[in-house]
């Protein structure tokens, strides 16, 4: 991601960002330390995880109204989604015994 | 109307994910309730803050809307200033879209430096609506104290110590200060509690003039509680009526939530870091006067609205 | 072209102000009143309320939040203006610099008054200098009429697409905001097509650009966006004398960065700005009947600095004496550092010489102004020591 840096004639002026919502480029996945690890089986897709995650990293299919993961480029693994889970879906784990097993 | 959550899937647009708040971060859970409440097109100002800073941290925008920040004290002078020019381009013809202005401030840009500004903003009647996402302190810089810092809690610049409790006097009551400018709708909410807060949020770009949410977004870092305990803590906030939840609207103050028994102020103080200090010996009458103030408050407010 | 009718009305330098403004009609007025700026808001108000403009007005609460506003304002599109003074301009400051570093082309006069403290509401630069590396154009008026052309002026070096900067247009308090004067005034029409539609770049109204303005910058970008602030300053500078041209056109005054009078056989010359450039004309007419080569120099332009006309200007002069209505304390005054800076390259170099004037509303009396001729004749002045011109010992 460390893009060459550009200098000030070929940057927009006056500090302003013309491509809306670009920060998806940047991914903040490799801040977690503990993942979120989703248990397909009892989820009831209430879809509580996915309104109170604070990094839009609840994945949703729209069309058939289910829950369908985490989005791990953006997880910041803070494991609210656990907490706010009535059915206890998730499990956090250790991203480097993860890494490991 | 209630919102069902299976409904808002894929509203989730406005703050897009790559932002750099902490880890479970109150303040993002705030926008996007609030902006999923409007199908309308959004004009947006932050004040400086933490949502402001790790949001826009340059050449990167989480914003996928209009989006502008100028300065700590002002959003409520910018957003007057947003809307005011909407309508100059609809008296011309320029613009045919329903636009709907929102700002941000935190606690810090609302209650303690920005007050002025939202308060001209509020007395002028322009149709937008203010969130302060309230964390409690100036937590973008370090979790220094701030006029909705709550009693006995421990700041940087009022820290517990030998001779100090922490924050010495109660936090100001900035939703009814907004409430006093009459032709305002006025409303307090909590992250905890989406569905008032969407239904607030709503009525609030509905209202035809100037609105203003108070929500009570937790900052888990400094107020010391576990990443994972957003959630819990804001509702704990609510339950023990620490932060009642209500709207005033033409005058008309309604309480949205009495707790059946409230559960007692303890609770809140034991769950967080930042009150460490009170649960030593000797501080008892400290916790007291707090929960007494709690009680105090919640009364007022059921007076207010059985009158 | 056809000639432009015109109107000649007898205005204070607020009522031109005001009565520019209502030809130009903006979008958005954000504004708060102060003296002396006072009178613009309350003429310009009555014209919104009699329905004469199709202005939006926002009356703020203070003038931090009036150049809020009208950042808001201009960043969503809309064509905006505000005035102020003195304190007002101190309170705004640190919106200032941000209006020119979002390149947000507000055009405000500024109706020049001392800054507290003592509170003091009569002229001097003081307000106006305290803003000078704020990345606004500045331009000074001598007179109502003045203060007339420059408000066109500014809007459209403003708005032009390789500027984008906020103006200030400068008069003084009470001498020229409060003096009525024949103001020469264009038919509403030729301000209108002069001016003509705004066209911002990237103005949050247009949903389907989002873009965000004002994000947090760090030490990877942010010199890289100082750095293309500069070149829309100097492109303004490069702009200046083809729209002041244009206004020429249509009022048939001329606008240079720089105006001279009795000035290229003159052996001494005072360099100044503003009001006091008139009273120093009638001084200089009643010397030169005297057989004195004495001579003017009024600076227009001040932000950005026209720093090769004036040493060209300059250039070998006997004396020069700096008039500055400001102080920096503990250094020499704004106009003439600027000038020293102008001339240090010279080969001729003139003496120049320091002199501060008219701090608080001093009046500057042609007695004053002929003790600074008769002062460089003489050769009484010292060029490392600032003259006080009119204090009491
Ligand atoms: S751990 Fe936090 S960031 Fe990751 S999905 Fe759960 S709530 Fe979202
Ligand atoms: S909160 Fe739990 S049950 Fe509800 S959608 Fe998420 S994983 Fe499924």
């Amino acid at each position: 991601m460390a893009a060459k840096l550009k200098g000030w004639k070929e940057i927009p002026e006056a500090g302003t960002i013309v491509e809306p919502g670009n920060a998806r480029n940047y991914k903040t996945g490799g801040w977690r330390s503990d993942r979120p690890v989703w248990n397909k089986e009892t989820c009831i897709h209430c879809f509580f995880c996915w309104i109170w995650c604070p990094d839009m990293a609840v994945q949703v299919d729209q069309a058939n109204k289910k829950m369908t993961g985490i989005n791990l480029e953006y997880c910041k693994g803070c494991g609210v989604c656990a907490e706010v889970c009535p059915k206890k879906c998730f499990t956090m784990k250790n991203e480097k015994e993860l890494t490991n097993e | 109307m209630a919102f069902l959550l299976k409904d808002l899937l894929g509203k989730d647009k406005i703050l897009t994910s790559g932002h750099r708040l902490c880890p479970g971060c109150g303040a993002p859970m705030a926008v996007k309730m609030v902006t999923m409440a409007t199908d309308n097109p959004l004009i947006i100002t932050s004040a400086t803050g933490c949502l402001e800073v790790s949001t826009t941290i340059y050449p990167f925008t989480a914003w996928d809307t209009p989006w502008v920040h100028s300065a700590f004290e002002n959003a409520g002078a910018t957003i007057s200033g947003l809307q005011t020019a909407f309508l100059a381009w609809k008296k011309k013809g320029k613009i045919d879209k329903e636009v709907k202005f929102l700002a941000f401030g935190g606690d810090g840009g609302t209650y303690d430096i920005g007050l002025q500004a939202l308060s001209g903003a509020l007395e002028r009647g322009h149709d937008f609506v203010y969130v302060c996402y309230d964390n409690q302190g100036y937590m973008n810089t370090g979790a220094q104290r701030s006029a909705s810092t709550p009693m006995g809690a421990s700041t940087t610049t009022e820290p517990a110590g030998k001779k100090s409790i922490g924050k010495r006097i109660q936090r100001k009551d900035l939703t009814m200060i907004a409430a006093a400018h009459h032709n305002a709708y006025a409303a307090q909410s909590s992250i905890s509690h989406w569905q008032d807060l969407m239904s607030k949020a709503k009525k609030a770009f509905e209202y035809e003039g100037p609105a203003f949410i108070n929500v009570l977004s937790p900052c888990v870092r400094f107020w010391r509680v576990p990443s994972s305990k957003t959630v819990e803590i804001a509702k704990l906030a609510v339950e023990t009526n620490f932060w009642p939840l209500f709207e005033i609207e033409n005058m008309k103050l309604t309480l949205n939530f009495k707790p059946k028994e409230r559960k007692p102020i303890i609770d809140w103080i034991k769950a967080q870091g930042r009150y460490k200090h009170l649960l030593q010996a000797g501080n008892e009458p400290v916790i007291d006067e707090i929960q007494k103030e709690v009680d105090a408050y919640f009364d007022y407010l059921v007076r207010l609205s059985s009158i | 072209m056809s000639t432009i009718q015109k109107n000649k009305l007898s205005l204070t330098g607020n009522q031109a102000a005001a009565e520019a403004m209502r030809q130009i009609d903006p979008d958005v007025v954000a504004a708060y009143p102060i003296t002396p700026q006072t009178e613009i808001v309350m003429a310009f108000s009555q014209f919104h309320a009699d329905g004469k403009v199709n202005t939006e007005m926002i009356r703020v609460e203070s003038e931090h939040s009036a150049m809020s506003a009208c950042i808001g304002s201009a960043s969503a599109g809309a064509r905006t203006m505000t005035a102020t003074s003195s304190q007002g301009l101190a309170l705004m400051h640190e919106m200032v610099f941000i209006a020119a570093s979002l390149r947000l082309p507000i055009v405000m006069p500024v109706v020049n008054r001392a800054l507290s403290g003592p509170i003091n509401i009569h002229c001097d630069h003081s307000d106006t200098m305290a803003e000078r590396d704020s990345g606004w154009i500045q331009i000074f008026a001598e007179n109502p009429q003045e203060v007339y052309d420059h408000m066109f002026l500014a809007m459209k070096l403003a708005e032009h697409p390789d500027v984008q900067l906020p103006v200030m247009v400068n008069q003084d308090g009470f001498i020229t905001s409060h003096g009525v004067e024949i103001v020469d005034v264009l038919e509403d029409k030729a301000v209108k097509d002069f001016v003509g539609e705004y066209k911002p770049k990237t103005p949050l109204l247009d949903l389907k650009h989002p873009v965000t303005m004002g994000a947090l910058d760090l030490y990877d970008y942010y010199f890289e966006h100082k750095r293309q602030q500069a070149e829309a300053v100097k492109r303004a500078f490069g702009l200046f004398d083809k729209v002041a041209g244009d206004v020429s056109k249509l009022t048939g005054r001329k606008y240079p960065m720089v105006e001279t009078y009795q000035f290229d056989d003159a052996d001494y010359v005072i360099v100044t700005m503003s009001s006091a450039a008139g009273t120093t004309k009638f001084v200089i007419d009643s010397l030169r009947a005297q057989g004195t080569k004495v001579g003017l120099l009024k600076i227009r332009l001040f932000r950005p600095f026209p720093y090769k006309i004036i040493s060209g200007l300059l250039k070998g002069k006997k004396g020069v004496a700096v008039l500055d209505r400001s102080a920096s304390f503990g250094a020499f005054s704004p106009v003439y550092t600027e000038i020293m800076n102008s001339c240090y390259y010279l080969d001729a170099r003139p003496n120049i010489y320091p002199v501060v004037f008219g701090l608080g509303g001093r009046d500057l009396t042609p007695k004053l102004i002929e003790s600074v001729y008769t002062g460089l004749i003489g050769n009484k002045f010292k060029t490392d020591q600032i003259e006080y011109l009119g204090v009491r010992e």
